[in-house]
């Protein structure tokens, strides 16, 4: 008989981590982590392995937890996902591998946290002799060196080509670096996972924008191969009237001050970054509870998410949802923003808000938000936070002229290799609008794939 | 990382500083700016590339507040961690006829490429610099080659005439009613060049450097209205027609971490206190 429910997994306490940017969860000891491993069935058709978009063999690297052999454990994590200390930590298992869980199906059953035993493995630091294969006289060009970025080049030079990286910034990760919060995702991880990468032979070269410091036909002569995953870009504003008032910040630029260039540790990083008593955060996605819980941190009295439909809209991951109330953040739903309201100083002092009911289903299929006639209210706030998604990266037209756009300005790539002209290939982000850091993993991969098959026909 | 090559005091508190660099001579346009991160702790701030030449680039430097002090403070041989560029988009240089280049304080290092571009093209170019005092005033030997007339203004009347650049633009305005003016300089000189340029119907190209994080568009710090739309000054500028900026709000986002700055910069002038004794 399987254990009904997961292994906790014990975490920081709320009243204290709100104090620092410590790492929440805490993972496994290897005593818990093999009690989950022994929770598996190890079915034969294997369907955690289908929900899980880069394929790892899942019950294959339990089975070697399960009977201690963490390296070899280690190997089949490895041999799917090059990042496996990152997945285990930010993937939505929930919607993914572990919503295919057949433990989950059985009555009144949490599936296997397949997540928490892939971040316990990844976790013990097994160094693997690495398997590169003989080198094939090909040259590959990725721009970006975030999650779909770092996946590509892993795999193309695991394959024997020569790869270089284009990052804009001085160090590796995309979002990774500059938008996932150290509490969920520390930055030594991301650093030790992007040794691994280079372990592999992937040269980097940072400070380069191609498109801006490099022309993108100088890579495209240059290399064999081009894969782009530049990300999703830039910041979405509401355009609200007092947009520009002081102390509004995008999502983008206070995460990415606090996390990328360290200003929780200002003054001893030289970033500064705002520390308001009231701040409001708008929008309910996964980057809003991050910039939220870093509000909290640097030292917010008060922070209030506010979100224009209601809590079972809510994008956010569930468990980042219930971090967030654990430490105290305040939620109001059904509200939306109107209008900014600022001092002479042109700092902003409150947000006029208006009630909103929820009508019929939208095309997205959740319920499209009505205003309250006569619902008007203010809101005093002195710092707000807008997480309301992106739009695409603001060089993409000008640095990439011969690249085809979706109406909605985004790559377009075909879905299954990432292929948009002969020899480019693109994925992530910027193909799809934000998505998840493993679905721009899982297109790394595809798009791996279809470069090797596309050089060795070249020939 | 990219070595201080040379690095000349130009004016109080202000360098002349060539940093090594392989690559942006080859793509660097005037008009276009470098994101520099002094090292590991550093912040990333923009500055305007003055020139750049095989395997270098030129910057002009006034110490202001901790990063820009700590570059000036660097020593020949040293290097700085990281240099992005060029960024932003090119002036737009072309023949027009007279054009008139106003630049004030520090803001004379990034008219200087701009200045030297718009005579090549065959403009007629008349420069107005201007600064407190004459120890200020800058660059100004070698933007004579490429002006056909030369007013300077310092604010003490040690050079030029006495006042702000604005009283020799009117002359300059009325003499030779200039095609285009270009002004690069302190956000309060931009703003009464543009609004001159608008009472006298002239297009005004004003460089804008408001604060920075990225430099490449992802964040929005840089935000500037401009004929009532929300620009990033990184990735649409940041170069503007100065007589839509709405410059009573950029000016005020300009001072929005002063607090911030000043305690950094006490913290390094106190730290450097601490070493040296």
């Amino acid at each position: 008989m399987v254990e009904k429910f997961k292994v906790r997994m014990r975490e920081l306490d709320p009243s204290e981590r709100v104090n620092n940017f410590e790492e929440v969860a805490l993972g496994y000891t290897k005593e818990e982590a093999i009690a989950e491993a022994n929770r598996c069935l190890q079915c034969k058709h294997k369907p955690c392995v289908a929900g899980c978009p880069v394929g790892i063999d899942i019950p294959g690297f339990i089975k070697a937890l399960r009977e201690g052999d963490i390296e070899k454990s280690t190997r089949i994590l490895k041999d799917a996902n090059n990042l496996p200390a990152i997945c285990g930590r930010v993937c939505p298992q929930e919607k993914q591998c572990e919503l295919a869980c057949v433990v989950g199906k059985i009555p009144g059953s949490e599936p296997v946290a397949i997540g928490r035993l892939e971040r316990f493995v990844a976790d013990q630091n097994i160094s693997l002799e690495t398997t590169v294969k003989p080198s094939v006289n090909k040259r590959v060009a990725v721009i970006g060196a975030g999650p779909a970025g770092l996946t590509a080049a892993a795999d193309l030079a695991k394959e024997g080509f020569s790869v270089t990286v284009f990052e804009a910034f001085h160090t590796a990760g995309g979002v990774l670096v500059y938008g996932i919060p150290e509490f969920r995702l520390p930055k030594e991880i991301v650093a030790k996972e992007v040794e691994f990468v280079k372990s592999l032979g992937v040269e980097f070269r940072f400070n380069q924008i191609v498109g801006r410091t490099i022309p993108f036909e100088e890579i495209k002569n240059e290399y064999d191969a081009v894969f782009i995953g530049i990300g999703a870009g830039a910041p979405r504003f509401m355009g609200i009237p007092g947009s520009n008032l002081n102390n509004i910040f995008s999502s983008s630029e206070y995460l990415t001050r606090t996390n990328l260039m360290k200003a929780y540790l200002f003054p001893m990083y030289d970033t500064p970054v705002k520390i308001k008593d009231r701040v409001a955060v708008i929008g309910a996605g996964n980057v809003t509870m991050d910039a939220a819980r870093t509000a909290k941190r640097l030292g917010a009295k008060e922070v209030h998410v506010v979100y224009r439909r209601s809590e079972e809209e809510m994008p956010a991951r569930i468990e980042e949802y219930h971090h967030a109330v654990e430490e105290g953040i305040v939620f109001h739903w059904l509200t939306l923003p109107v209008e900014y309201i600022g001092d002479i100083n042109n700092n902003v002092t409150g947000m006029k808000c208006v009630k909103m009911t929820l009508g019929e289903p939208d095309d997205s299929g959740r319920r499209r938000p009505i205003q309250v006639e006569g619902s008007e209210f203010i809101m005093e706030v002195d710092m707000v936070i807008e997480a309301i998604g992106q739009t695409p990266n603001a060089i993409l037209k000008a640095g990439f002229p011969t690249i085809r756009l979706n109406k909605w300005g985004n790559i377009d790539a075909d879905e299954a290799s990432g292929r948009v002209d002969e020899g480019i290939f693109a994925g992530g982000d910027i193909v799809t609008g934000s998505a998840t850091v493993i679905e721009a993993m899982g297109a790394g991969k595809r798009s791996a794939r279809a470069i090797k098959s596309y050089l060795l026909r070249k020939g | 990382m990219h070595a201080v090559l040379s690095k000349k005091r130009i004016a109080p508190d202000t360098y002349d500083i060539w940093l090594s660099h392989p690559d942006i001579y080859r793509y660097a346009k005037p008009g276009q700016f470098l994101i520099i991160r002094i090292d590991e702790f550093g912040e990333r701030i923009p500055l305007t590339i003055a020139s750049a030449e095989k395997d270098r680039v030129r910057v002009i430097v006034k110490a202001v507040g901790k990063s820009t002090y700590k570059l000036c403070a660097m020593h020949e041989g040293e290097s700085v961690a990281d240099i992005v560029g060029p960024l932003g988009n090119p002036s737009e240089i072309e023949k027009l006829g007279t054009v008139c280049v106003v630049g004030g304080g520090v803001g004379i290092a990034p008219l200087f490429p701009v200045a030297r571009a718009l005579k090549s093209a065959g403009n007629e170019v008349i420069g107005i610099l201007g600064a407190a005092n004459k120890d200020h005033l800058i660059m100004v030997d070698e933007f004579k080659p490429f002006l056909d007339r030369l007013y300077l203004s310092t604010d003490d009347g040690s050079a030029g005439v006495k006042g702000t650049v604005t009283n020799p633009l009117k002359e300059v305005i009325a003499d030779y009613s200039p095609a285009t003016i270009w002004a690069i300089g302190p956000m309060v000189m931009m703003k009464f060049v543009s609004l001159l340029a608008s009472q006298n119907d002239i297009p005004c190209w004003v460089s804008l450097n408001p604060i920075m994080v990225d430099g490449t568009g992802m964040c929005g710090a840089c935000r500037v209205e401009v004929g009532g739309e929300m620009k990033f000054a990184c990735v649409h500028g940041p170069e503007f027609d100065g007589r839509l900026v709405n410059w009573d709000e950029l000016i005020k986002r300009q001072y929005q971490y002063r607090e911030e700055e000043r305690l950094a910069l006490e913290k390094y002038v106190r730290e450097l206190g601490e070493k040296d004794g």
